[in-house]
């Protein structure tokens, strides 16, 4: 593996896209649809947001073309890589009902792809590593998430700017990527410096038309990516978790709930969230059902039902749950907070709600 | 079995306990499958009615015997209505068990206090059998039941003959009855001074609406009973059982998997706190 960092040309992402093709990977990568940046299927670079820059606060997110040649320098927009591994929505099982009532059962088989994902952010590295925590960490795997886990190499971008609703420094999750990354990119004005962590990220990137990188790219990196450190936006450092938990009845919840609209833009936008529902889709011919997943949210009234009883009847009860579990019980569960400063929720929460906000009120006892 | 798919079971007896009450006797109907099931009192199944998705009820019969399973369910959703108008026969899906029951083993050489309120007794009514058929190896058993109405009372011949049982205290509330309710009238709780156990020798379950067990908790704990005697069966929705879905989540704890049973001592920080 190498421990150095090397230099390559903008243009040779194209060769890097090409590598990953005929590897037998399938491309994903960032591009604009629908005035945001989305990862899907690229075959170019010129499929790759070139220009474009983010402009995000609480409640807003808009892209600008500014002419120049970055390909990353742009922050998250809605979709992480959650939706890669765990889909929005899947079928799990199929119930067939023959004539004479009996009922059998087949689960539902997946064929994975090989995939590789140019631009990771930092922030979502670490959302995948707590992912990864909830669906593999006992017995009872996920095998659909574990099966489209294993077959996934990540080309990290690091963060060379960052959007006002970045707090991914107070987190310790980014703006540099440091583990959990094939390959890593860092984009300059002239070049990306490139680094592996992987044999298969190696492979990747053996036949680019590489050269050691000075260290005058290294400094320019630094200054990059120590630029993009300094955000507008951070997290208290008290313990979270107790302070949020000796707070449960304090006032804040309810005048929260007056701004929140209990959407659930936030829980999906969330690239840790993992909450979903189990459905029954029967067909109409009535001889088969198909039970599906689907992502689901602690803002919903049907979250917390039991047997005519709504556990969460009121907003200000979902908003808390949702900060108590993300900043609290979570450490417990998973042994940090859910949490990784990408900003997503604040983004795009209609109403501007801002968690950063929200946890220093808290924190300082307002 | 792999208890993320269902299997397929058949309902070998239907029986209607109370208008709205019903309990299915099942079977897996591979005969393996039923040879290999095995559960403990406390634990739970996730039942499916084709078309219509899946509940958890918990496994009412008794851990021992190998060619059934019995669960009682108030038809109050839309599963569990649809699954109150099956019949003898008809065939439903059965993935489980799933969770931690009661603590037996612990609670053995003790005296034993019962407590359910409601129409909350089908759980223990798994674990009462299991102690009475294995009745030299506890103490004196307590068992108390609390229903709204007198009309909310069923099973009377099991309390009957429970209450004939050697050293058996059986103790039967209704918040309010009838001219013929022949038992006290007035929440559980205040039945109490007629328990008979050695406070420092004795485990309580309980089971119930969660007002009640609060009630019954702060009353045990002015008594002197440690929180670690006290045990409890929790509800939240359920989809996934295994921990996955999120939705039973109660602070920390998967409700699923970390429970349904717990001690008080486990989850007393956030009993009772709306909205958990």
């Amino acid at each position: 593996m190498t421990s150095n960092v090397n230099f390559l040309a903008k243009a040779g992402l194209q060769t890097l896209i090409d590598n990953l093709v005929s590897l037998g990977y399938e491309c994903i990568g960032p591009q604009v649809r629908d005035h945001a940046i989305v990862y899907d299927v690229i075959t170019n670079i010129a499929d790759l947001p070139v220009g474009i820059i983010d402009i995000q606060s609480p409640g807003q997110y808009r892209l600008e073309q500014t002419g120049d040649k970055n390909y990353f320098r742009w922050n998250n927009g809605p979709q992480a890589i959650k939706p890669l591994v765990f889909k929005p929505e899947e079928p799990i099982w199929s119930c067939q009902k023959s004539p004479d009532g009996n009922l059998r059962f087949e689960k539902n088989m997946i064929s994975v792809k090989k995939r590789a994902v140019i631009g990771v952010r930092a922030c979502d590295i670490a959302a995948l590593f707590l992912q990864d925590k909830h669906f593999l960490h006992d017995h009872n795997k996920d095998e659909y998430y574990r099966d489209r886990r294993q077959e996934l190499l990540l080309i990290a971008a690091n963060c060379t700017k960052s959007a006002a609703t970045c707090f991914c420094n107070s987190t310790g999750d980014g703006p540099r990527a440091h583990y959990g990354y094939d390959i890593s990119l860092t984009e300059l004005a002239d070049g990306l410096l490139v680094h592996t962590l992987s044999e298969q990220g190696e492979n990747v990137i053996k036949e680019l038309e590489l050269r050691t990188a000075s260290q005058e790219e290294l400094a320019e990196a630094d200054s990059l990516i120590n630029e993009a450190a300094e955000q507008q936006r951070s997290l208290p450092s008290h313990n979270l978790k107790d302070m949020l938990f000796s707070k449960l009845k304090d006032a804040r919840w309810q005048q929260i709930a007056e701004r929140c609209l209990s959407c659930g833009n936030c829980t999906s936008v969330c690239p840790t969230c993992f909450c979903h529902s189990e459905n029954e889709k029967p067909a109409m011919n009535g001889e088969v059902s198909q039970h599906t997943r689907q992502w689901d949210s602690c803002f919903s009234q049907e979250h917390s039902y039991i047997h005519g009883i709504t556990i969460r009847s009121e907003t200000q009860y979902r908003y808390r749950q949702w900060l108590t579990h993300k900043f609290g019980s979570w450490h417990d569960q998973y042994g940090r907070c859910g949490c990784v400063g990408c900003g997503r929720c604040i983004s795009w929460c209609p109403v501007g709600i801002d968690v950063t906000e929200e946890l220093n009120a808290f924190a300082n006892g307002a | 079995m792999d208890i993320r798919f269902p299997h397929e079971a058949e309902i070998v007896e239907r029986i209607q306990e109370s208008p709205n009450l019903f309990t299915l006797r099942l079977r897996f109907t591979d005969p393996q499958t039923q040879q290999a099931y095995q559960f403990e009192p406390g634990q739970f199944n996730m039942l499916y009615l084709y078309g219509a998705g899946e509940v958890p009820i918990s496994i009412v019969s008794d851990p021992m015997d190998d060619n059934l399973y019995d669960h009682t369910i108030r038809a109050v959703g839309r599963v569990t209505q649809g699954l109150a108008d099956l019949h003898k026969g008809d065939y439903i899906g059965v993935r489980g068990p799933f969770g931690r029951g009661w603590p037996l083993e612990q609670a053995e050489q003790k005296d034993i206090v019962i407590v359910t309120g409601g129409l909350g007794c089908a759980p223990t009514v798994s674990v009462i059998n299991y102690i009475m058929k294995r009745r030299e190896r506890f103490g004196t058993v307590n068992i108390v039941q609390g229903v709204k109405h007198s009309n909310d009372f069923f099973w009377k011949e099991r309390y009957d003959m429970w209450r004939n049982s050697p050293n058996t205290n059986v103790l039967l509330a209704a918040d309010a009855g009838d001219a013929i309710w022949p038992w006290h009238i007035g929440p559980v709780t205040s039945l109490f001074d007629q328990l008979e156990y050695d406070p420092d020798n004795v485990l309580i379950m309980m089971c119930g609406p969660e007002g009640m067990m609060r009630a019954v908790s702060h009353h045990m704990i002015e008594n002197n009973i440690d929180e670690q005697s006290l045990w409890l069966s929790m509800e939240r929705n359920m989809q996934c059982a295994i921990g996955h879905c999120g939705h039973c989540q109660f602070g920390e704890k998967f409700i699923c998997k970390d429970g349904p049973v717990f001690s008080y001592h486990e989850i007393s920080s956030l009993f009772g706190i709306k909205g958990y």
